[in-house]
C-alpha cells in the first residue's frame, strides 16, 4: 500500500504509531507534486518550504501527545483562500501579485487542527467557469486523458485529487464547482448548506450561492475533514449558527426505510449509458433497504438560466471592489481615475470574468431590473419551493452529477451557452442552498461519471453516510487513472 | 410551464438582442475597457446570454415574492459597538499598487 492512496484513518493511525512522520509524510506528497503536477498544471503555488515546516510543527505536537484525525496531514488549498504571507490569486492576473494578509476561516481552522498546506490549487478565474480553461495561469488537465479538461472552476483541486497529489483538498461551490470537477475526475465532492462553512476570506463571487467544501477519495474522508471545516464564525454574517453533528460518527447509520426521490427532470433527455450507472446506483442503494420513488420539480428546468441572471449580477456588484487602488493589478501610467479603473479592471480581468461582469451589469441596470433580476429571484423561490415540498416525502434526491463525461480542452471555450449547459445538474442546490454531494458511479468512455446526492438543508450528516454506504458497497472511488495509482 | 432541458438550447437564436452601442454603454458603467477587436466577440456573446436567460420572461411567477438568499429568517446579527480590530495599515497597504505616507495614490480627482 502506498501512502498516497490510505484514507485520512490510515493515514492517521500511521503518524499515531510513529511509523511515519507528518514530514515524511509531506516530502511524499511534494515529490509527487514535482513529477506529476507539471503535467496536469493543478497547483499555482506549491509552498514546499512552509509545509515541511508546519509538518515539523505537526510532529512536535504529537510528540507532545496531541493527536488528531488531521494533525500532521498534507492537503492543498483552492487558490481562492486567502493564506497568510501565501499568494491568493483566485486564477486572475488581477490578483498575480496579492499576498493574503490573514488567513480565510477555513484555512484557519484547518491550520489549528494540524494541516500542512502543500500548496495552492489551479482554478478558472474568480472561480467563473466550468473547466478550468479560465484561469490565467493556464488550463488544468484531466488525469484520467490529459487532452480532457477535469472540470471547473475547482479543476486544480479535483486533478490534484485524481493524481494523489494530496490526500485531500478544498473547494469552492458557487454553481456546481465542487461536484461538478468532482464527477468529472472520479473522486468524491461535498457542497454543504449554504451558511454550514464560513466563507470569510473566501474570495466573494456570488454572494447568496457561494459555499466552501471538501474533495476526497471517499465520504468518510471528507466527513472528517468537514467536521473540522464546518461551525459558526462571527466573521462571516450568513455563517448559521447551528451545532456541528458527529460527521465521521454517523457514518454508520443504516440505510433501511432511507426514502429516495429520483428527479424526474433530470432524467428527461439524458444520455443513455449515463442513466444505466444511475439505474445501477439506485439498485446498490435499494440493496441496503432504500426504497425510491419518482418526484417532480416542474420549475427545475429553468434553474440555469435563473442562475445566469442571479450569480453574474453578485459578481459585477462584489468584483467592483478591484478597482486598482487598494490591492491586485494597476494599469501603467493612468490618464485620469475612470481610466485607471477602465484599463485595470480590463487588463486584469479575463475574457469570462469580463462577460459575467457585464451580464451582470446589463440585468442589474435601470430598466432590466425588474425583467430580469427580480424575474430570476422569483423563479429561484419557485424551484426552492419545490426542493422543500419534495422533501416532505423523501430524505434525500439522486440524480446525475453532469451530462457528459469530461470533455475535450477547448471544445466549449467560444461558446458560453453550451458551456453554462455543463451545468443543469449542479445550480438548482446553489439556488435551494442545499447541501449537495458527488460520488464516482462508473465510467462513460473510459471517463470517471458522478453519481449526485442532493439533501434538505444540513442534513449533511445523512449524504455522508449514504455516500459511505454506497462507497462500502462499490469500489468505484478506489479507481485510479494510468500512471497515478 | 417550466420547458424541458432538452428544449434549452432552442431559445438559443442568432439575432443580435444587444447593439453595439448598448454594450458599450455596459462596459462604460461596469468601468470595464475593451479592445475594439475583441467588441463583437462580446456583443455576440453577450446578446446569446440575454436571448438565453429570457426563457425566464415567458414564466408566469405571480405574485411570488423574490428570493434574495436562501437562508429564510436569517437576518443580520449586531455585535457590542467596541474595537474588535489591530491596526492593520501597514500590512494591508503592501498590497497596494501605489501608497504614500499611509495614504492610497491615485491620478490626481480634483484641479
Amino acid at each position: 500500500m502506498t501512502l498516497h492512496n490510505l484514507s485520512l484513518g490510515e493515514l492517521a493511525e500511521q503518524l499515531a504509531s510513529g511509523r511515519i512522520s507528518s514530514v515524511e509524510l509531506t516530502r511524499h506528497f511534494l515529490a509527487r507534486i514535482e513529477r506529476l503536477n507539471p503535467a496536469l498544471n493543478a497547483l499555482i503555488t506549491v509552498t514546499a518550504e512552509e509545509a515541511v515546516r508546519s509538518a515539523l510543527a505537526a510532529d512536535r505536537r504529537r510528540a507532545a501527545g496531541e493527536s488528531g484525525r488531521l494533525l500532521g496531514i498534507p492537503l492543498i488549498h483552492k487558490d481562492i483562500f486567502c493564506t497568510d504571507g501565501v499568494r491568493t490569486s483566485c486564477g486572475s492576473k488581477m490578483l498575480d501579485n496579492f499576498v493574503a494578509p490573514y488567513d480565510a476561516t477555513v484555512v484557519a481552522r484547518l491550520k489549528a487542527a494540524g494541516a500542512v498546506m502543500l500548496g495552492k490549487a489551479n482554478m478558472d478565474e474568480f472561480a467563473m467557469g466550468s473547466s478550468n480553461e479560465t484561469s490565467y495561469y493556464g488550463a488544468v488537465k484531466n488525469p484520467w486523458d490529459t487532452a480532457k479538461v477535469p472540470g471547473g472552476s475547482s479543476g486544480g483541486s479535483a486533478a490534484a485529487m485524481a493524481a494523489r497529489l494530496a490526500p485531500y483538498a478544498t473547494g469552492t461551490d458557487t454553481g456546481g464547482s465542487i461536484r461538478q470537477p468532482a464527477a468529472l475526475t472520479g473522486v468524491t465532492g461535498v457542497k454543504p448548506t449554504y451558511g454550514r462553512v464560513s466563507r470569510y476570506g473566501m474570495v466573494a463571487f456570488a454572494s447568496s450561492l457561494d459555499q466552501a467544501g471538501v474533495f476526497a477519495r471517499t465520504a468518510a474522508d471528507a466527513a472528517a475533514v468537514l467536521q473540522a471545516m464546518a461551525g459558526f464564525d462571527p466573521l462571516d454574517s450568513t455563517s448559521v449558527d447551528t451545532p456541528v453533528p458527529d460527521y465521521p460518527a454517523l457514518l454508520e447509520a443504516p440505510l433501511k426505510g432511507l426514502k429516495i426521490g429520483l428527479l424526474r427532470e433530470f432524467f428527461d433527455g439524458l444520455e443513455p449509458r449515463n442513466a444505466a450507472l444511475i439505474r445501477d446506483a439506485l439498485q446498490v442503494y435499494t440493496s441496503l433497504g432504500a426504497t425510491t420513488q419518482e418526484v417532480s420539480l416542474p420549475h427545475l428546468p429553468l434553474s440555469v438560466p435563473t442562475y445566469y441572471v442571479v450569480a453574474p449580477a453578485e459578481a459585477s456588484s462584489n468584483l467592483s471592489r478591484f478597482d486598482g487602488v487598494r490591492f491586485g493589478y494597476r494599469c501603467e501610467q493612468p490618464k485620469d481615475l475612470t481610466d485607471l479603473y477602465k484599463r485595470s479592471r480590463g487588463e486584469g480581468f479575463g475574457p469570462e470574468v469580463k462577460r459575467r461582469i457585464m451580464t451582470g451589469t446589463y440585468v442589474l441596470s435601470a430598466g432590466y431590473f425588474d425583467a430580469y433580476y427580480l424575474k430570476a429571484q422569483r423563479v429561484r423561490r419557485l424551484i426552492t419551493d419545490e426542493f422543500r415540498a419534495a422533501f416532505r416525502d423523501v430524505d434525500l434526491l439522486i440524480g446525475p452529477m453532469t451530462p457528459t463525461p469530461a470533455f475535450d480542452i477547448g471544445a466549449k471555450a467560444d461558446d458560453p451557452i453550451a458551456m453554462y449547459l455543463n451545468d443543469i445538474y449542479t445550480v438548482s442546490a446553489n439556488l435551494a442552498g442545499l447541501p449537495g454531494m458527488s460520488l464516482p458511479c462508473g465510467f462513460v468512455d473510459g471517463l470517471p461519471m458522478g453519481l449526485q446526492l442532493i439533501g434538505p438543508h444540513f442534513s449533511e450528516a445523512k449524504l455522508l453516510g449514504a455516500a459511505h454506504q454506497f462507497q462500502k458497497a462499490t469500489d468505484w472511488h478506489a479507481r485510479a487513472p494510468r500512471g497515478y495509482e | 410551464m417550466a420547458a424541458n432541458f432538452a428544449h434549452s438550447r432552442a431559445v438559443f437564436t442568432l439575432n443580435m438582442s444587444l447593439t453595439r452601442e448598448a454594450v458599450e454603454k455596459i462596459a462604460h458603467l461596469a468601468r470595464l475597457s475593451i479592445a475594439e477587436t475583441e467588441m463583437p466577440v462580446y456583443v455576440t456573446s453577450l446578446s446569446s446570454i440575454v436571448d438565453f436567460v429570457d426563457e425566464l420572461s415567458r414564466i408566469d411567477t405571480g405574485a411570488v415574492e423574490p428570493m434574495a438568499h436562501p437562508l429564510d429568517g436569517q437576518h443580520q446579527r449586531l455585535r457590542p459597538d467596541v474595537v474588535s480590530e489591530a491596526d492593520h495599515r501597514d500590512r494591508y497597504q503592501a498590497n497596494a499598487p501605489s501608497v504614500q505616507a499611509g495614504l492610497y495614490v491615485v491620478p490626481r480627482v480634483i484641479e
